[in-house]
């Protein structure tokens, strides 16, 4: 049980600190979609089914949609990294 | 030089956070609110789900401040993102439309089922209605050449919101306090029980749901301008 | 061996809000900005649902047979319950002012973005900016900037 806890805290970790450093935005909605996921899950082992529901349906599913909703309105919901980094530049 | 600082800050909160805790009763919380709720829950309210009990029952007032704030968040997205122009886009391959039609009716049960039951299992109107939203929005995927009728939206997001406070004004009519759960609250664990509460869960999710396919859809629009 | 798995949680807890806490100070993309406030607010629902947890309890749902078995606090997870959903409201509202920032100015730097609407308001005043970001440092005035905004100004 401890090292399911140890994993799932290591894994939310590295998907937070890939939201941060990942250049390309979509990869990083998903990213964020991952660390929303890895805390539902520890919502569960913490004994709050509620919350765990809320955050998967919320935090992994709608809030990752209007993200890359509003990427693709940015006009930046690619796949190419070197199209974001001219943005990143203009 | 700006980073530094930046650094510093977050060392010094971290270094925080953690003597906080240290000195906190972890594990083992001196829950004097909880174990009232927990004890008096079941005989007042009569939901099984105590955390229902709390967001409807107990802390009824507090929900009505989080669906005012999340109808302002969504009104002042709407009114940020100005006038749709409505969609273009190729409609979606055979796969997606055929899923999708597929999964729309699923999706619908589902998020009624969480909204229904959620005085008895995990779950409730918030997630229900996200459910709701999510299954209204997905056809749009498919076809974006449809559009969903903002006035319908409106109109249900407008009478589940004066349902919920319709439903709270009547418990003063009655001479109890604002959102007290109303009528008898019946077996516990059976679907109608709890009084009240199935009904104030039904009309947060419609509220939910509505607020949020329509700030999907105006979202998923085009921009007025080129790009 | 509970006791290990929340000091485990605890800790990510506060990686998460430190980790999002540092992307908001460090990024100068707004979108980025409004990513790591998401990771930030998971953190701190993490913290919450944490202050409320025990080692030997059960989640708040009453069964049938077991109805005095010691459970969870559950003040915070519906605290945290409502959180959760005011979270992705807030979010939707900053998504749709970033978009509308990118409508006007052009750009998603903040920095940039600041340089242009600094600009615009100067244009609009009438008045020479005393200093330019750019230019060199000094107090002697500058001719006036002869950068335009590009695809500036308000479309309606």
């Amino acid at each position: 049980m401890i090292w399911i806890a140890v994993m799932l805290v290591v894994l939310t970790l590295a998907a937070a600190l890939a939201v941060l450093l990942l250049e390309n935005l979509l990869a990083a909605v998903a990213a964020a979609s991952v660390v929303s996921l890895g805390v539902a899950v520890m919502f569960v082992i913490l004994q709050a089914p509620d919350v765990a529901m809320t955050e998967a349906v919320v935090g992994a599913g709608l809030s990752g949609l209007i993200l890359a909703l509003a990427l693709r309105r940015l006009g930046q919901a690619t796949l190419d990294i070197d199209a974001n980094e001219a943005e990143h530049d203009a | 030089m700006r980073n530094i600082a930046t650094l510093l800050l977050l060392g010094g909160l971290s270094f925080l956070l953690l003597v906080i805790t240290g000195g906190l009763l972890f594990g083992n919380p001196p829950m004097l609110i909880g174990q009232g709720i927990q004890q008096a829950a079941p005989t007042e309210v009569g939901a099984a789900n105590i955390v229902t009990a709390v967001v409807l029952g107990y802390r009824g007032l507090d929900t009505l401040g989080e669906l005012s704030i999340l109808f302002a968040a969504a009104t002042a997205g709407g009114l940020v993102l100005g006038s749709t122009r409505g969609r273009s886009g190729r409609p979606g391959g055979f796969i997606l439309r055929t899923g999708v039609d597929l999964l729309f009716p699923l999706m619908l049960v589902a998020g009624l089922y969480v909204v229904m039951h959620g005085h008895l299992t995990p779950g409730g109107g918030f997630q229900g209605g996200v459910i709701l939203a999510a299954a209204f929005f997905l056809p749009l995927l498919a076809r974006p050449q449809e559009s969903l009728d903002h006035t319908w939206l409106s109109v249900i997001e407008a009478l589940a919101g004066s349902a919920f406070i319709a439903l709270g004004l009547a418990a003063l009519f009655e001479g109890r306090a604002f959102l007290t759960p109303l009528f008898d609250h019946g077996v516990l664990g059976a679907l109608v029980s709890s009084g009240s509460l199935p009904l104030l869960y039904l009309a947060v999710g419609l509220k939910v749901g509505a607020e949020l396919a329509s700030l999907l859809v105006r979202l998923s629009a085009d921009d007025e301008g080129a790009s | 061996m509970n006791w290990a798995i929340g000091l485990v949680m605890f800790v990510g807890a506060v990686g998460l809000s430190v980790i999002g806490i540092a992307g908001m100070l460090m990024s100068n993309h707004l979108f980025r900005m409004v990513l790591a406030l998401a990771v930030a607010e998971a953190g701190a629902n993490l913290l919450l649902i944490l202050a409320g947890y025990r080692w030997d309890a059960a989640a708040p749902i009453l069964l049938p047979g077991h109805s005095t078995q010691a459970m969870v606090d559950p003040v915070p997870q519906a605290m945290v319950l409502t959180a959760i959903v005011i979270g992705v409201g807030v979010q939707a509202l900053a998504l749709s002012l970033v978009i509308r920032v990118r409508q006007h100015y052009a750009t998603l730097d903040m920095r940039v973005a600041r340089q242009r609407m600094q600009d615009a308001l100067d244009q609009a005043a009438g008045v020479v900016p005393p200093r330019s970001q750019e230019g060199p440092a000094g107090e002697r005035p500058l001719p006036a900037p002869t950068r335009t905004i590009e695809a500036g100004g308000p479309h309606d």
